[in-house]
């Protein structure tokens, strides 16, 4: 039998039993759609996630504290006050570097008026600007001048300047207390985006030296002060690994230590992006896995539908045998009409899942700000040839216990 | 046409041998027109099976025009009713979802060698023919039960087949309908030389064809030809 008469006897046979029909596809539409929808999501997370370690800056490398070891038992990862400033000017000296310092691991009461807001305090040097890849909406960064004279000036995050001023404007200039302390507003940056501890609006920066000496006050190592970062940047992305090679020799140099026994971590923006994209690729499978499932249930649905289509019309398919239908004609009929069954509900699936991704899109989850779902081509053709194959999966069975069908007895079959 | 030589059809249920055929033989020539009579159980549903290819016996040769059926392949069976064979059944056996032209052109479907076209031409020919050009588009459901036998008569011609079996062709049909039925079949034979094997239990159907085969407990009681007398001449 030629192939459109046997697409347009399965719409036919399809249509004369609607309802039964439409609920086979609909456990179909159901699985394509969570599959797509699922997808779009992991992706779309994927996605933020990228750009937002991207917009931290491309081309860094960052060196951090490792654990103290005191008669072989280790501390946490970072807690090693062995990091010092001194580090930080060693590592600038290197060639294809800029180098500079920070600390961070402090959080700090800012006050303006009645206005109140606790957030992270960011010792830096002027360098950080470049290397945070940081914009100003209004007034200037920390200056070298600032930051030897220990100056009290104080930047604010975007979030910042909106928790205690209500807006952005007019604020460069204003007092606030850290701590009790004044400061004077320098500048205010340009919002960035970014959700929970990675929200990068919501920070303070004041110049490391009044950092060290004048707000949190400092631990000494070696004569120098203690820091509990170093951010570095490389010149460009093919010096990365020269400068991580580089600058792990100095500081084992510096810090006579060996591999294996370092009191210091160093890693790149890469090895971040690898390890979110990791996690965030680990997501995506797992929603996939337990979209694919119900597609799964789908089509032990359409099994279960075409099991009970081919005794109903037994008869059908011993006249069908009498006037000359050879056991492949059959075997095509019923496969023909279970993969038009999941193609349909593959279509509509994909129409459908594109849009439920879409609407999950506008809305905001735990406060953060909304991952945009990313649909592609690929999971859109993956899910159709997915669903087609969930039907000819499923379909054989049934049209093979139907082409093996005698003539007779199904004649004879009421 | 049909050479059947001492073929049996033995049935198994369980570990029981039920004999349907103990030994059939006949000659049925080209262009005859024969009645196969008997009681049920007498076995002449089991002859009509093997006779239209659609089973085989368990011994015995069939020769349907010089070929041995008896040894072909399910699919290579299939090829022969649909190119030699056209069946009409007594509950007439059309596909209600189908329309009436599409049922009749069933078995071309199943031929492959023809356009959608030249299907078409040739049903709408056959069903004018058989006096249903009107109702091409309509279902079976629709129709009368003559008119749905006359559908599948066209069904059965479609296919230019040298043999038409029809079993009990006008047992549910009333008795002025099944008259018609049987004046177009038997108007088959004598225009176009068909070969006409009708399977019935009515003396009257019997008694209009040239030739009785009765059968009895799976074997031939009698091969006589038919009483001239009643054979009526009414054309369609």
């Amino acid at each position: 039998m030629k192939l459109y008469r046997l697409l347009i006897e399965a719409l036919e046979s399809l249509n004369a039993n609607k309802l039964r029909s439409i609920l086979t596809v609909l456990g179909i539409v159901i699985g394509v759609a969570a599959v797509i929808a699922m997808l779009g999501i992991g992706r779309g997370a994927q996605a933020s996630i990228t750009s937002r370690i991207e917009s931290m800056g491309t081309n860094l490398v960052y060196v951090t504290p490792g654990a103290t070891s005191q008669g072989g038992v280790q501390s946490a990862a970072g807690s090693a006050g062995t990091l010092t400033l001194d580090d930080a000017d060693a590592l600038a000296e290197l060639p294809n570097v800029s180098a500079v310092a920070s600390v961070t691991n402090s959080f700090v009461q800012v006050v303006y008026s009645s206005n109140n807001t606790r957030t992270r305090l960011m010792g830096v040097t002027p360098g950080y600007q470049e290397v945070g890849s940081l914009t100003l909406e209004d007034g200037e960064f920390i200056s070298e001048a600032a930051q030897n004279a220990r100056s009290l000036v104080v930047v604010l995050g975007n979030q910042v300047a909106q928790d205690l001023f209500g807006s952005t404007a007019g604020v460069v200039g204003q007092k606030v207390r850290l701590n009790g302390q004044p400061y004077k507003v320098i500048g205010v940056l340009a919002a960035k985006g970014g959700t929970g501890f990675m929200n990068q609006d919501d920070q303070v920066f004041i110049p490391l030296s009044t950092a060290l000496y004048r707000l949190v006050g400092g631990a000494r190592f070696r004569g120098s002060s203690v820091i509990s970062q170093i951010t570095i940047k490389a010149s460009d992305a093919k010096t990365v690994d020269q400068v991580v090679q580089e600058a792990t020799r100095l500081m084992r140099e510096r810090h006579e230590t060996v591999e294996g026994a370092d009191d210091f971590t160093i890693t790149t923006q890469q090895d971040t992006l690898d390890a979110a994209t990791q996690v965030s690729d680990t997501l995506t499978v797992f929603l996939g896995g337990i979209a694919g499932i119900s597609l799964l249930v789908g089509g032990i649905g359409i099994m279960n539908i075409m099991l009970t289509t081919v005794t109903e019309r037994t008869h059908e398919i011993g006249l069908r045998k009498a006037v000359g239908a050879k056991r492949q004609d059959i075997l095509l009929q019923f496969l023909v009409e279970s993969m038009v069954l999941s193609l349909l509900g593959g279509l509509i699936g994909v129409a459908l899942g594109w849009g439920a991704s879409q609407m999950m899109g506008q809305v905001q989850i735990l406060g953060s700000s909304a991952i945009t779902p990313v649909v592609g081509v690929d999971s859109i053709l993956l899910a159709t040839f997915f669903s087609m194959a969930v039907g000819l999966f499923f379909g054989i069975y049934p049209a093979t216990r139907a082409a093996r069908l005698q003539p007779v007895e199904a004649l004879r079959y009421e | 046409m049909i050479d059947v030589r001492d073929i049996t059809k033995i049935y198994r249920l369980g570990s029981v041998e039920v004999p349907a055929l103990r030994g059939v033989s006949f000659n049925i020539a080209r262009g005859e027109v024969v009645a196969i009579m008997g009681q049920s159980g007498s076995g002449k549903s089991t002859l009509m099976n093997i006779i239209g290819c659609l089973d085989l016996p368990t011994s015995g040769e069939y020769y349907l025009d010089g070929q041995n059926v008896a040894a072909l392949e399910e699919d290579q069976l299939a090829e022969v009713r649909n190119r030699k064979i056209g069946f009409v059944f007594q509950q007439f056996n059309l596909l209600p979802r189908l329309s009436v032209q599409r049922n009749a052109e069933l078995p071309l479907a199943y031929d492959g060698n023809l356009s959608q076209r030249e299907i078409t031409r040739r049903s709408s020919e056959i069903l004018r023919a058989v006096g249903l050009g009107e109702r091409m588009h309509h279902r079976p459901t629709e129709l009368s039960g003559g008119q749905q036998q006359r559908v599948a008569i066209a069904r059965a011609l479609i296919n230019q087949p040298d043999l038409i079996l029809a079993d009990e062709p006008t047992g549910n049909l009333d008795s002025h309908t099944g008259a018609e039925i049987m004046n177009l079949l038997l108007g088959l034979n004598r225009d176009q030389g068909l070969t006409l094997v009708i399977v019935t239990h009515d003396p009257h159907i019997a008694a209009q064809t040239q030739r009785i085969i009765r059968l009895k407990d799976g074997l031939i009681e009698g091969d006589e030809a038919a009483p001239q007398t009643t054979t009526q001449a009414v054309s369609v």
